[in-house]
């Protein structure tokens, strides 16, 4: 089993460069700065407070004075939308961030450490990634109640076992390799070959998994609210625009329009940046653009 | 008359900044009864000129000039789906590594009469098939037939290979590196199919093999390959006991089989073949040739005699 | 072979057991007992009691746990606290909506991919070829209640096409299939880009190996090596990755269910889960899970009979 960690290291001088050369991976790359733009300067950026109500002013469709239009409380649109990048890309970055360092600590134990433990873990990670995964965050949710930290802690439990599984495999692959054996051999302690060796070649793959699980998350953060068990009203959760538009469809279909559209371009983004990624950064699928 | 003739042919492959000379100016023919041995290192283009031969050169290579006649027939210029047909039909092809030369997931008696049905379904039937993994030496060629290939081992795939090739009635068997993969009692097993072959097939047989043995055992001709070019032809004995070029005196030299016992050591070529995409214009061996000198960096000539051809300027034929 | 299967039921059991026996452990570990969670604030200690008592929260964990599996075996999922009705008979009810939606979806979602896949095989490196990888990665990504709400407001509003809610009518076969096109459309859209993705990069991986090229070599056409050596070895790997894509089909599936109003699974457990309705959540969590057990089970199996390799692997 070749690593795409050792392919990566000499290729990664030209990331960059390399990214911006694929109409693609550019294309995520520039969507996804918007989105994090959107997400860090919603305070100055937004037009309007995202929860400030004007009843008077409900259900406008787009307009000058409210470019998106406004929601059933009157609230602008566009300012909740911008809010709402805040919202899922805090939540998703979080919650991917701790799901990754669980997974790297884990699965760094597990291919570095001793066998019976590895066996164990492996069957945990197996048992919790063979679940699926919505009745799994469901069963989560209904114990703990709805609400950000929830979401937070069923995003956490239902990704880091892929993170903990594919750290495990490239420390085992690396492990094996002739440059460690050689610095075992010449009496290297086990910090150091996590650190100086291990550590390095295994982020590279991680960031990949995690840059392309992002658009999950998002996916997830959203679909839960909009089913009323994520974020709660009237925070502006993407989520719960479009479930508060839903409610609204025929009489102001713009309110769900609108609100999907943030969501379609954001998990594309992320996904057209995660692609190109990995195409810049693991060779092997160079020329196979989409394989 | 020849069966299968190649005339000045060359291919090359397209690289990132120019393009790789695999083979240049090859001429060859064999002919009916005939069986032609083409040796050489790895990478002098032996099997870029197999693959050439029957049409299937890899992505990337293409044929920049010459021609290649089979019956007479020009294939390079024949519509594709004429090419496709006289593929398996008039000439057939035994590949090197038996281990995946065979499709995984289908029986050994399905693929051989997908290869059969893609000509001529009513010519063999299973029978004809079984038949014939019998004469090449398959115990229980009836159950071979409902196998999958990892159910054989290395020596019984390659055996089934020859035996699909001949299936065909092919008028040039082609067989690329035969016994390569092999373990050496199978290599000594495939050597003696082939051999009892010679005396059963009558069409004409190609070996592409860097293994002299097996050149010395089959072949009546070899043509010795370097750097993409024919550097000598003639028939086995002549070339074994009296090599002209100096590649091939350099190459029978290192064949452990010819090795004076008691030297210590074993001999080598120095140097490395030249970079096929920056060729000199002159000998190709001469940076590694003991008896270079100042003409060698001049376009070489091709001597011809009764039989034998070279090409150098410091040797005759 | 037999044994290899027993072994990865056994296995799949033991996780199940291990997952349902955490969750119990967890409503245990959450402040505030279900019982008074599931009745608010202004329940009488006595009514609350009762609750307990009739959830069976009275009885020791341990116990709680062995009498639940217990009646898991004898196919009691126990009964909804609300309603009263037994949780499997409601799971059995919708249970054929949801499972008829994830299979059109994959069913449609399977067939495209598998031509578009080969057609970019074909049209490898062509700007068809790249259109097609963009916009399969494009509706990979797009989540399918996003497709839902979408295509409700253009075929069902606007257009008025299709209904926009509901499965149909009971006994009405015309109106459960209008009622099913949109629903399945959106649940598979992303999976008809992932399975040509898929398909075609096997495809181009297998077109590669030595043995197509054997089948040139004999003369074979091009289409018969296409469809009648190269499909069948690149659509192993693609089965089992579509087992546990069932996996993610049934949580679209959750999703799109909500937006179309769909009865299924999906509108059962979210309505149970908003009203912490334990038994309902456990037992479809329950079902659910085992019943994708059973088809990535059936899958390996089926991987085993279509590749001899494997199946020499299991019977060795």
């Amino acid at each position: 089993m070749s690593s795409a960690a050792d392919a990566s290291a000499p290729a990664r001088r030209g990331i960059g460069r390399a990214l911006l050369a694929d109409p693609m991976g550019l294309a995520g790359l520039v969507l996804v700065t918007i989105f994090l733009l959107m997400a860090l300067l919603a305070p100055w950026i937004a037009p309007y407070d995202p929860i400030a109500l004007d009843v008077k002013a409900k259900f406008q469709p787009p307009s000058a004075a409210h470019w998106a239009g406004t929601d059933h409380l009157g609230r602008d649109l566009l300012s909740r939308i911008i809010w709402g990048a805040r919202l899922a890309l805090g939540i998703a970055i979080t919650s991917v961030g701790i799901a990754g360092a669980i997974g790297l600590v884990l699965g760094l134990i597990a291919g570095y450490g001793p066998r019976w433990l590895d066996s164990i873990l492996v069957l945990v990670f197996d048992s919790m990634s063979s679940l699926p995964m919505i009745f799994f965050a469901l069963a989560v949710i209904t114990v703990l109640g709805p609400g950000t930290t929830t979401l937070i802690i069923v995003i956490v439990l239902v990704s880091f076992p892929a993170y903990a599984r594919l750290i495990r495999t490239q420390t085992l692959a690396l492990s094996g390799a002739d440059y460690i054996l050689a610095e075992k051999a010449m009496g290297a302690g086990t910090g150091r070959i996590i650190f100086r060796h291990l550590l390095p070649n295994v982020v590279g793959p991680l960031v990949i998994l995690i840059c392309m699980d992002i658009p999950v998350v998002i996916m997830l953060e959203a679909g839960l609210s909009y089913l009323n068990l994520g974020v709660k009203p009237p925070s502006p959760s993407w989520g719960n625009i479009l479930s508060e538009g839903y409610n609204a469809l025929r009489q102001a279909p713009h309110v769900v329009i609108v609100a999907g559209i943030p969501l379609v371009l954001a998990t594309l983004g992320f996904t057209f940046l995660g692609e190109g990624l990995r195409d810049v950064l693991d060779p092997r699928g160079a020329g196979r653009r989409w394989g | 008359m020849s069966v299968l003739s190649v005339e000045d042919l060359s291919v090359s492959y397209r690289i990132p900044g120019g393009r790789l000379r695999a083979v240049r100016d090859v001429s060859l023919s064999v002919g009916r009864g005939e069986v032609l041995g083409i040796m050489g290192e790895s990478g002098c283009g032996k099997s870029t000129l197999a693959a050439a031969m029957i049409g299937l050169l890899p992505a990337g290579a293409s044929v920049d000039g010459g021609v290649i006649r089979l019956n007479g027939a020009d294939m390079l210029r024949l519509p594709v789906d004429e090419q496709r047909r006289l593929r398996g039909q008039s000439v057939a092809m035994v590949f090197q590594d038996p281990m995946t030369a065979f499709n995984p997931v289908l029986t050994i008696g399905r693929q051989l009469a997908d290869f059969i049905g893609a000509h001529d379904a009513a010519r063999h039937n299973r029978a004809d098939i079984a038949a014939m993994l019998e004469k090449v030496g398959i115990p229980d060629p009836a159950r071979c037939l409902g196998r999958y290939p990892h159910e054989l081992s290395g020596g019984m795939r390659q055996r089934v290979a020859i035996a699909a090739a001949l299936l065909m009635q092919p008028d040039v068997l082609i067989a690329d590196e035969p016994t390569t993969a092999l373990d050496v009692t199978m290599e000594a097993q495939i050597i003696h199919l082939l051999r009892d072959l010679r005396t059963s097939f009558d069409g004409a047989i190609v070996i592409v093999t860097h293994h002299l043995g097996v050149i010395a055992e089959l072949c009546d001709r070899v043509a010795v390959m370097y750097a993409g070019e024919v550097v000598e032809e003639a028939a086995v004995d002549a070339l074994f006991h009296d090599p002209r070029h100096p590649y091939t005196r350099a190459l029978l030299s290192c064949d452990p089989a010819v090795v004076q016992p008691g030297i210590g050591h074993l001999p080598t070529i120095g140097g490395r073949i030249p970079d096929l995409s920056a060729l000199p214009p002159g000998c190709a061996f001469a940076a590694r040739c003991a008896m270079t000198d100042a003409t060698c960096a001049s376009p070489v000539p091709r001597h011809r005699a009764a039989g034998r051809s070279v090409l150098c300027h410091r040797s005759k034929a | 072979m037999l044994a290899y299967a027993i072994r990865r039921l056994g296995l799949s059991v033991l996780i199940l057991i291990v997952v349902m026996t955490a969750m119990y452990g967890m409503v245990f570990l959450v402040p505030g007992d279900p019982a008074s969670l599931a009745l608010g604030p202004r329940a009488t200690p006595e009514l609350k009691e009762a609750l307990r008592e009739r959830m069976g929260l009275d009885q020791p964990i341990l116990t709680q746990i062995l009498y639940f599996f217990g009646n898991v075996l004898q196919g009691d999922l126990g009964i909804d606290v609300w309603s009263k009705r037994p949780v499997l008979e409601q799971i059995l009810e919708v249970f054929p909506n949801t499972l008829i939606l994830g299979v059109v979806a994959l069913g449609w979602a399977l067939v495209m991919g598998i031509l578009l896949g080969c057609a970019a095989v074909v049209w490898r490196d062509s700007w068809a070829d790249r259109l097609l990888g963009v916009l399969s990665v494009s509706v990979i990504s797009v989540p399918s209640f996003v497709v839902a709400i979408y295509a409700l407001i253009v075929f069902a509003v606007w257009l008025n096409w299709l209904p926009a809610i509901g499965a149909g009518e009971a006994g009405d076969l015309g109106s459960q299939i209008r009622a099913l096109i949109l629903p399945a459309f959106a649940v598979g859209i992303g999976w008809v880009g992932y399975l040509a993705r898929l398909i075609r990069a096997s495809m181009l991986e297998v077109m590669e190996a030595p043995h197509i090229r054997t089948a040139r070599a004999f003369g074979m056409r091009e289409r018969d090596i296409v469809f009648r050596h190269a499909l069948r070895v690149a659509i192993v790997p693609t089965i089992s990755i579509l087992a546990v894509g069932f996996g993610s089909i049934l949580s679209s599936a959750v999703f799109v269910e909500s937006v179309f109003s769909r009865p299924g699974i999906g509108t059962l457990i979210t309505g149970a889960v908003e009203k912490r309705n334990y038994p309902v959540v456990m037992g479809t969590v329950l079902f659910m899970t085992g019943f994708y057990l059973l088809v990535v089970t059936a899958a390996d199996l089926l991987i085993a009979r279509l590749d001899p390799r494997v199946r020499d692997v299991l019977r060795g």
